[in-house]
């Protein structure tokens, strides 16, 4: 298997860099026409073509591991900006954009500050933004909460007072897609954030594995538990996925009441059930939770995903030239369009075109009011750390291991 | 030249009777040798060699020893997962080999519709472990798929694949329903190979078909069990797209198997060196596995099946 790895990073020389093109890999999904319409429109003028790669999305960090360690390495690819990119800067394969970024003033103000921030490594720009913000939201099938006279909730009472009332009605109060992992992760981020405020995690991101000592991760996992065993997310989510839409469906036909996840959940409805999306899907932010120290204003989720640029790539000019153009008003539009919403500072002004520009501008406001946003912590930290993080919480979801077990495990992770 | 009349070629190549002169030099076997040594013995060779580095797919692989290998031996999840994944050889082998020996068997006869259910039971092999795994994920949804309607006909809990035993299980039979096919081949080929004469001299003596099945059948077949089982074992010590559609190793690490373990290790985690070891580990468990099952059923004797005749 190592071999096969290596052997196929070696064989994919045909997506490096030739002559007149280069090469950007991107996460495949329903996004990648609007970057592949940008690199049409980007085509038409440049001399050195840009090709894009659509890389399915479950395989697409282990092939930009594996292209990145060949020769046939991608010159600009797409990524979600803190860990994720660390081992690729910490062995020099990132051009380090912060003097670029500096000088030109297309890219210097055209996105917003803190989404630049987000991005960065030890104060240095490593990736250009180029999609939607994706903070991590409630969303509720409006027409249930009707049916029993219940309101979106905002305070913790609230959230147990429908988990008890759905729970009676027969229906499961949350959506979750525990087979797949990382939907279990963003509780976990919602609750420290707000029982332990977003320092803790700040903490252990910045290499501090003691940090999982902190109480308020024990707190975490604890309520995770208390929400598990109350029937919360129903009997049966450790076998549905999120990826093979079993989570979504669970929410549009009234199976579930409530689901939380990444902004996309908008457009990931629009496609499966668009009825549904239109009429009855709401959203809201995470709720308080009682005892805790967090803002409630706070975010998680991932504040956008950038461009980063390979060292080694021969057309530098033209990856820089391709970046620049994601700036622009028309790119911006073509995001709002897809019913993305742009991190970029002129975006605030498009959103009425959006396809539901009441969500669009929600998310938006969200956003710009967060005092704090969590970078998921699953690309926030190195893959060394988010694997086994994954797997200790999927043990402690599935009632595997205790929240104490949890902790320990954690702190122990190398 | 006596061995190159057709009469010589008939009584078998390889025997004494035609000398050294029928088998073909060693260098016909050598596009062989080469082919198996750049796709197999280099490559595992390397992987041996990465075993005592630590790596991270980036940089170049730096030595630590024997590092990766002391973590191994202390390594609680490793045992799990070694554990896991005996369990798993152990159930698919007792369920695969009873039903594909019936079946073989069955299908070496000349019933009337013999050939056309053959081709009917072969169909799995034809399709990907890909598109088998997602069709069984698909169908065991424990909210939208057919088992919420059957499962509790048959008193199967819609929620197999979350809990521990029943994804552990689910796992197996995917495997057995794809696999058995094949197996079903190997026998059916096994059992046309019994000389008629002794079923025939059976059922003069007044032996029924359960008898003939024991004292005939069956102990004609051993060394094609010996084939079978050690194929079976070997692959599903390596049994690894399932898990990764299907369960993901989940629930918690319930059906994460070595292979899996591997796989998260080395292309999630990115510690080369250690799915390395986890590897080579997997090597060595499984070809002495092999080599016992080859040893205590006599196979390496070759004795053939035919004496007695």
């Amino acid at each position: 298997m190592v071999m096969t790895g290596l052997l196929a990073g070696c064989g994919s020389g045909a997506g490096g860099s030739d002559g007149g093109t280069i090469t950007a890999y991107v996460y495949g999904d329903d996004a990648v026409k609007v970057q592949q319409a940008a690199v049409d429109a980007f085509n038409k003028t440049s001399e050195v073509k840009v090709k894009l790669v659509s890389v399915p999305g479950t395989d697409y960090v282990n092939k930009l591991r594996s292209a990145m360690g060949s020769p046939g390495a991608p010159d600009v690819f797409f990524n979600w900006g803190g860990g994720s990119i660390k081992p690729y800067v910490d062995s020099g394969k990132l051009v380090d954009l912060t003097s670029t970024v500096g000088k030109d003033p297309v890219l210097k103000e055209g996105f917003l500050p803190s989404v630049m921030t987000a991005g960065s490594l030890d104060g240095k720009i490593y990736g250009v933004p180029m999609r939607g913000m994706q903070p991590v939201m409630l969303f509720y099938n409006k027409a249930l909460f009707e049916e029993h006279g219940l309101q979106a909730p905002r305070t913790w009472e609230d959230l147990q007072k429908a988990v008890t009332t759905f729970k009676a009605a027969g229906i499961t109060p949350f959506a979750l897609g525990g087979s797949d992992k990382w939907p279990e992760l963003m509780w976990m981020e919602y609750l420290l954030d707000r029982i332990g405020g977003p320092e803790v995690f700040r903490k252990i991101q910045d290499g501090d594995t003691d940090g999982w000592g902190d109480p308020a991760v024990l707190e975490t996992a604890r309520t995770v538990v208390e929400l598990v065993d109350d029937g919360a997310f129903g009997t049966n989510f450790n076998s549905v996925d999120y990826g093979n839409g079993g989570a979504p469906t669970l929410l549009n036909k009234g199976k579930a009441a409530m689901h939380l996840m990444g902004s996309w959940e908008y457009s990931t409805q629009l496609g499966k059930a668009p009825e549904f999306a239109k009429k009855d899907l709401g959203w809201t932010a995470f709720p308080t939770v009682a005892g805790g120290v967090g803002d409630a204003a706070n975010v998680v989720g991932n504040p956008t995903n950038y461009w980063s640029v390979n060292a080694r790539t021969k057309h530098k000019d033209t990856a820089v030239a391709f970046l620049k153009t994601m700036a622009s008003t028309a790119y911006a539009q073509s995001l709002v369009d897809n019913g993305d919403v742009p991190t970029t500072s002129n975006a605030a002004s498009m959103l009425s075109g959006s396809p539901n520009p009441q969500f669009a501008a929600d998310q938006y406001a969200m956003v710009q009011k967060a005092p704090s946003f969590t970078l998921s912590w699953d690309q926030a930290l190195e893959a060394r750390y988010a694997t086994p993080l994954l797997t200790e919480i999927s043990k402690l979801f599935a009632g595997k291991s205790t929240p104490e077990q949890f902790v320990a495990a954690m702190k122990a992770a190398r | 030249m006596s061995s190159h009349t057709p009469v010589a070629k008939r009584r078998g190549g390889g025997s004494a009777a035609a000398g050294n002169t029928g088998r073909p030099p060693v260098a016909w076997a050598l596009p062989g040798i080469l082919f198996f040594a750049v796709f197999a013995v280099v490559p595992l060779a390397i992987a041996v060699c990465l075993s005592f580095c630590r790596w991270d797919g980036l940089d170049s692989p730096t030595l630590t020893g024997l590092d990766n290998w002391t973590r191994l031996f202390q390594d609680k999840e490793f045992g799990q997962a070694a554990w896991l994944s005996l369990l798993l050889t152990t159930v698919s082998w007792a369920f695969q080999t009873p039903v594909a020996l019936l079946l073989g068997v069955w299908a070496a006869g000349r019933q009337r519709s013999r050939a056309f259910l053959s081709a009917v039971f072969f169909v799995p092999l034809l399709l990907s472990t890909t598109a088998i795994a997602m069709l069984f994920h698909a169908l065991l949804d424990p909210n939208f798929g057919v088992i919420r309607t059957i499962g509790p006909w048959l008193g199967i809990d819609p929620d197999v694949m979350g809990s521990s035993t029943g994804a552990l299980l689910v796992v197996a039979f995917v495997g057995g329903w794809q696999f058995m096919p094949f197996h079903t081949l190997i026998y059916q080929g096994g059992a046309r190979q019994i000389p008629e004469v002794l079923h025939q001299a059976a059922a003069i003596d007044g032996a029924g078909m359960v008898r003939q099945f024991f004292h005939i059948t069956l102990p004609q077949l051993r060394h094609t069990i010996t084939t079978s089982s050690v194929l079976m074992v070997v692959g599903s010590l390596t049994y690894f797209d399932t898990v990764l559609i299907m369960t993901k190793g989940g629930p918690g690490t319930d059906t994460t198997i070595l292979p899996y373990l591997m796989y998260r290790t080395g292309f999630q985690t990115y510690d080369l060196g250690y799915a390395a070891a986890i590897a080579t580990a997997l090597v060595v468990v499984a070809t002495g596995i092999s080599l016992v099952m080859v040893r205590f059923s006599g196979f390496g004797a070759m004795r053939s099946t035919r004496e007695g005749m």
